[in-house]
């Protein structure tokens, strides 16, 4: 009943959670930048908007495949929020992402073509710590199933430091933040048109952008999940980590311009073997 | 035990009918058919009775005219290998050949030796599992070359055919491989192994090109290597310990100091047959032969010999050097081909490294020796066979219509060959998305390698999976390319080569809705028998649940695509070019108003992942690591 519960609450708020996010996103943005910025509620008058635009796609297995990269998102999420199995979420999320991936390939032009390999660069740079996390914390608490986790007396993130780093470093590459926006990015400037997204418009753009949103929200309760113990008060702590990770990324998305594809796998796989592996042989060590 | 001596027997039977019918004909098609069918239909009969008695069973404790028979099989595959060995002046190859056959011989009739009675041939859970493999993979491969067989000499008219032989070989091999799962008695399994060594041989030189017959003996002396190492083995276990059976072997445990030396051998052997590095670049070379030689090598048979070694003799390996060797030769190759495949555009290489690559992930499972390592090793086996030999099918298919097997040529193969292309999905699939088949048994690897504190595997294993991730997307990516304006191309492929991959996509689709009735009524028991312990399962019932309704997701969305854009009128429009698209999607206008040829290429990175770059360090690391721990066992012996 308490799962059904969480998924359901999950279902209904995370677009919410996730659209406001965004629009705090674009708010901070801008205010770094300099600007006003637009409406808080903004991303949702840009969402109504694609739902209504006439529908312009470059062949009809593209829809399909966005739709996968939506279901499969929201049953990450679901999987995660209901106290699933970790490494499952994760491959799951594996899944949608190839969904995503595939919906570009479809396409056959330059731009999607591009931001697909790009794409597929980026999830082979995270794909290591996004499993190694799975890992850190079955080996601190004993259990794969977010639902023992989070029972446990103390934070995973006592155990898991490195593994903390780690994650951060390649949610950036998640969150599709420079500098590792490499294969789309929210911004208008992109060197690859729109990369990725080149060729969605209408309401499958839509549903990229409400996958995007339901993605955020879970990657923050990953995030969260570090924190969280059998306490009642530390589900605010938790909360107020996601805020301050969240802010993180988007200071760096500020700061840094967008590297080349060397760079990011390079680094990507330096800070997992630096802080995941590390923080992973003196937790075998000391268990 | 009539049922055994079927399965080994018939196939050498249908082989020496099959070598006297020279001419392509209705007659020859049939009667291979026939002899799949057959061995099809004998294997699941065993296997059904084999999971109702649910016994271990053993015959045949005195053989000694069999032995004697095999004694006289040995010398012929020397002289056959001799033969060669000259007429193509690879003198090396006849050494090792006589070194070894030398060596078994002078056991055989040195007089007798005080060895602990035991049965020769032996049938459990793992048997059955190996024999579906072999009967039915193995069988519909030989059903798919028939059709293959022809278009292949069709096309290739330079080559003399020889195809009589090639079936005949085919089923040699089959009969070697029930041959070996089933023999208790290491002389046995020996010949066996040695018989298929040759038989690839014989297989990968088929066109008698200057680079087959080259790359047939690298996979020679390779193999014969191996074989010398499992020789050597026998001898000191006949020797010293006074066995010459793998379950008395076995039975010493990993704790006895006495029995590292043969089980280091032992394990030698099996790792060049399973292609590890620094042994893989024979299964590289392998891909000269004609398709079908590849799947039988890649997936039912040969390599699948060499890691079933490893799993019988896993036991022993637990928390010892000879069991780190085989971990880390396993793990290592598992990453580091996984680099290397990244950097191949041709189709059947990418298969050849990630088959040496998954392999590898079987051998470290093996080398951790856990029971639920090797559970996880033993699914990996299965649903690799099912997987591969279907990819490699279907490539070849491909090949036969489209005339090349470059990843890169198969761009928008869903608009140009549906059929073949959703096939090939379905394969890549299997190979490593969730909720299929390798991805359940890599996930429990990762538990096992984790509970069994192996760090070092546990690295090699996610960043492994991060390159297999890239470089099988990529090539999916290609196959989902919507290519306009692309004629359907005409599919060569016969009726018996589309029976042969359909019934292999389904049993891949139903091996992943079926596999917890396999793992309890095989993989478990099997685990127990060896183990002498039961586990949990080591995947949960509920998130068993969970991969079902992925599985379903997947199967529904199409429907429910539909459904969130219902109501909708779609239009559509050509892609955007950086340039207009001049309307057939391969050309587009550039600046001064010319049309301009477009072309999407797949990354390669080939900077970094090369086999120039990579290979040859790899295999150099490989081989001073196997060298030094190999010289650590034999010297504490000494």
């Amino acid at each position: 009943m308490e799962k059904l519960a969480a998924i359901v609450i999950y279902l209904v708020l995370a677009p919410f959670i996730g659209g406001l996010l965004s629009g705090i996103d674009r708010k901070l943005s801008a205010r770094m930048q300099g600007r006003k910025g637009p409406p808080l509620l903004q991303p949702f008058y840009d969402l109504l908007k694609l739902f209504a635009k006439q529908v312009v796609v470059v062949n009809h297995v593209q829809d399909f495949l966005v739709g996968g990269f939506l279901i499969f998102v929201i049953f990450t999420g679901c999987l995660f929020f209901s106290g699933g199995d970790l490494l499952l979420v994760f491959f799951a999320l594996t899944l949608a992402g190839i969904f995503f991936m595939m919906s570009a390939c479809s396409a056959n032009s330059p731009y999607s073509s591009m931001g697909a390999q790009r794409e597929l660069l980026q999830m082979m740079a995270y794909e290591p710590m996004v499993l190694l996390v799975g890992i850190g914390f079955y080996m601190s608490t004993g259990s794969f199933a977010v639902s023992d986790i989070i029972k446990q007396p103390t934070s995973s993130i006592v155990y898991l430091p490195g593994f903390f780093i780690g994650f951060v470093y390649i949610l950036t590459i998640k969150l599709r933040k420079s500098p590792f926006d490499l294969s789309t990015s929210h911004h208008a400037h992109q060197e690859m048109v729109k990369g990725l997204t080149t060729e969605i418009s209408g309401n499958i753009l839509a549903l990229v952008e409400l996958s995007h949103w339901y993605e955020n929200v879970f990657l923050l309760g990953v995030v969260g999940l570090f924190i969280i113990n059998s306490t009642w008060w530390s589900a605010i702590i938790a909360v107020a980590v996601c805020m301050a990770v969240f802010f993180l990324e988007i200071f760096a998305d500020m700061v840094f311009p967008r590297v080349k594809w060397e760079l990011m796998l390079k680094s990507t796989w330096l800070v997992t073997l630096g802080a995941g592996v590390l923080n992973m042989i003196i937790l075998n060590a000391v268990r | 035990m009539e049922i055994i001596t079927f399965l080994i027997g018939f196939p050498f039977l249908a082989a020496l009918v099959l070598v006297f019918m020279r001419k392509q004909s209705v007659l020859r098609s049939i009667l291979v058919f026939l002899s799949c069918a057959l061995i099809i239909a004998a294997v699941i009969y065993f296997a059904i009775t084999g999971m109702i008695n649910g016994q271990t069973q053993s015959f045949l404790p005195e053989t000694h005219n069999l032995d004697l028979a095999m004694a006289i099989a040995e010398i012929g595959l020397m002289i056959l290998v001799v033969v060669y060995a000259f007429r193509y002046r690879k003198y090396y190859v006849a050494l090792l050949s006589v070194a070894q056959t030398g060596l078994m011989l002078w056991l055989d009739f040195s007089g007798e030796h005080k060895v602990q009675a035991a049965p020769h041939i032996l049938s459990d859970k793992l048997t059955i599992m190996m024999c579906l493999i072999i009967g039915v993979i193995g069988s519909l491969i030989c059903v798919y070359a028939v059709g293959y067989m022809k278009e292949y000499h069709e096309h290739h008219k330079e080559y003399k055919d020889r195809s009589a032989m090639f079936f005949a070989l085919l089923f040699v091999f089959l009969g070697a491989m029930f041959g070996l799962v089933f023999s208790n008695n290491l002389i046995w399994m020996y010949f066996f192994w040695e018989i298929t060594s040759l038989c690839s041989f014989l297989l990968i030189a088929y066109t008698k090109t200057e680079e087959a017959i080259n790359n047939a003996f690298r996979a020679l002396w390779m193999n014969l290597l191996g074989g010398l190492g499992f020789a050597v083995a026998i001898v000191y276990c006949v020797l010293q310990l006074g066995v010459s059976d793998i379950r008395s072997f076995v039975a010493f445990g990993n704790e006895s100091a006495l029995v590292l030396v043969p089980l280091a051998l032992l394990a030698f052997a099996g790792l060049t047959k399973s292609a590890q590095l620094p042994f893989s670049r024979w299964l590289l070379g392998a891909m000269v032969a004609p398709t079908p030689t590849s799947a039988l090598l890649h997936s039912a048979t040969m390599v699948k010999a060499g890691v079933f070694l490893l799993i019988r003799l896993s036991p022993m390996f637990h928390g010892n050097i000879v069991g780190m060797m085989v971990t880390t030769i396993g793990g290592f190759t598992f990453f580091a081909t996984s680099m290397l495949a990244i950097s191949q555009s041709d189709a059947k290489k990418v298969l050849a490294y990630s088959t040496i690559s998954n392999l590898g992930l079987i051998t470290a499972c093996a080398g951790i020796g856990m029971h639920e390592a090797v559970w996880a090793g033993v699914l990996l086996m299965l649903f690799h066979a099912v997987s591969k030999s279907l990819m490699f099918l279907s490539v070849g298919a491909v090949e036969n219509s489209l005339g090349s097997r470059n990843i890169e040529d198969m761009h928008g193969l869903i608009v140009k060959l549906p059929g073949l292309a959703f096939l090939m999905i379905t394969g890549i699939a299997g190979m490593f998305l969730a909720p299929f088949g390798m991805l359940i048994s890599k996930w429990a690897a990762l538990k096992a390698f984790v509970d069994s504190d192996s760090m070092l595997l546990v690295v090699f294993l996610v960043f492994g999976s991060a390159t297999t991730l890239f470089y099988w997307t990529k090539w999916l990516g290609k196959l989902l390319a919507v290519l306009h304006n692309s004629a359907r191309l005409h599919s060569k492929v016969g009726t018996s080569q589309w029976l042969s991959m359909l019934v292999q996509a389904f049993l891949m689709i139903a091996l992943c809705i079926l596999f917890p009735i396999v793992s309890t009524y095989l993989v478990e028991p099997f685990l127990a028998d060896m183990f002498h312990s039961t586990i949990p399962a080591v995947i949960s019932q509920g998130n068993m649940n969970i991969m079902l309704i992925m599985l379903f997701a997947i199967v529904i969305l199409p429907i429910a695509v539909r459904f969130l854009t219902f109501g909708k009128k779609q239009k559509i429009v050509m892609s955007y070019m950086g340039g207009a698209n001049t309307g057939d999607d391969r050309h587009f206008v550039d600046s001064f108003g010319d049309n301009r040829e477009i072309y999407l290429a797949n990354w390669y990175m080939e900077d970094y992942f090369s086999e120039k770059k990579l290979l040859k360090p790899s295999i150099l690391l490989a081989t001073a690591f196997i060298l030094i721990l190999m010289g650590i066992v034999i010297g504490g012996a000494l």
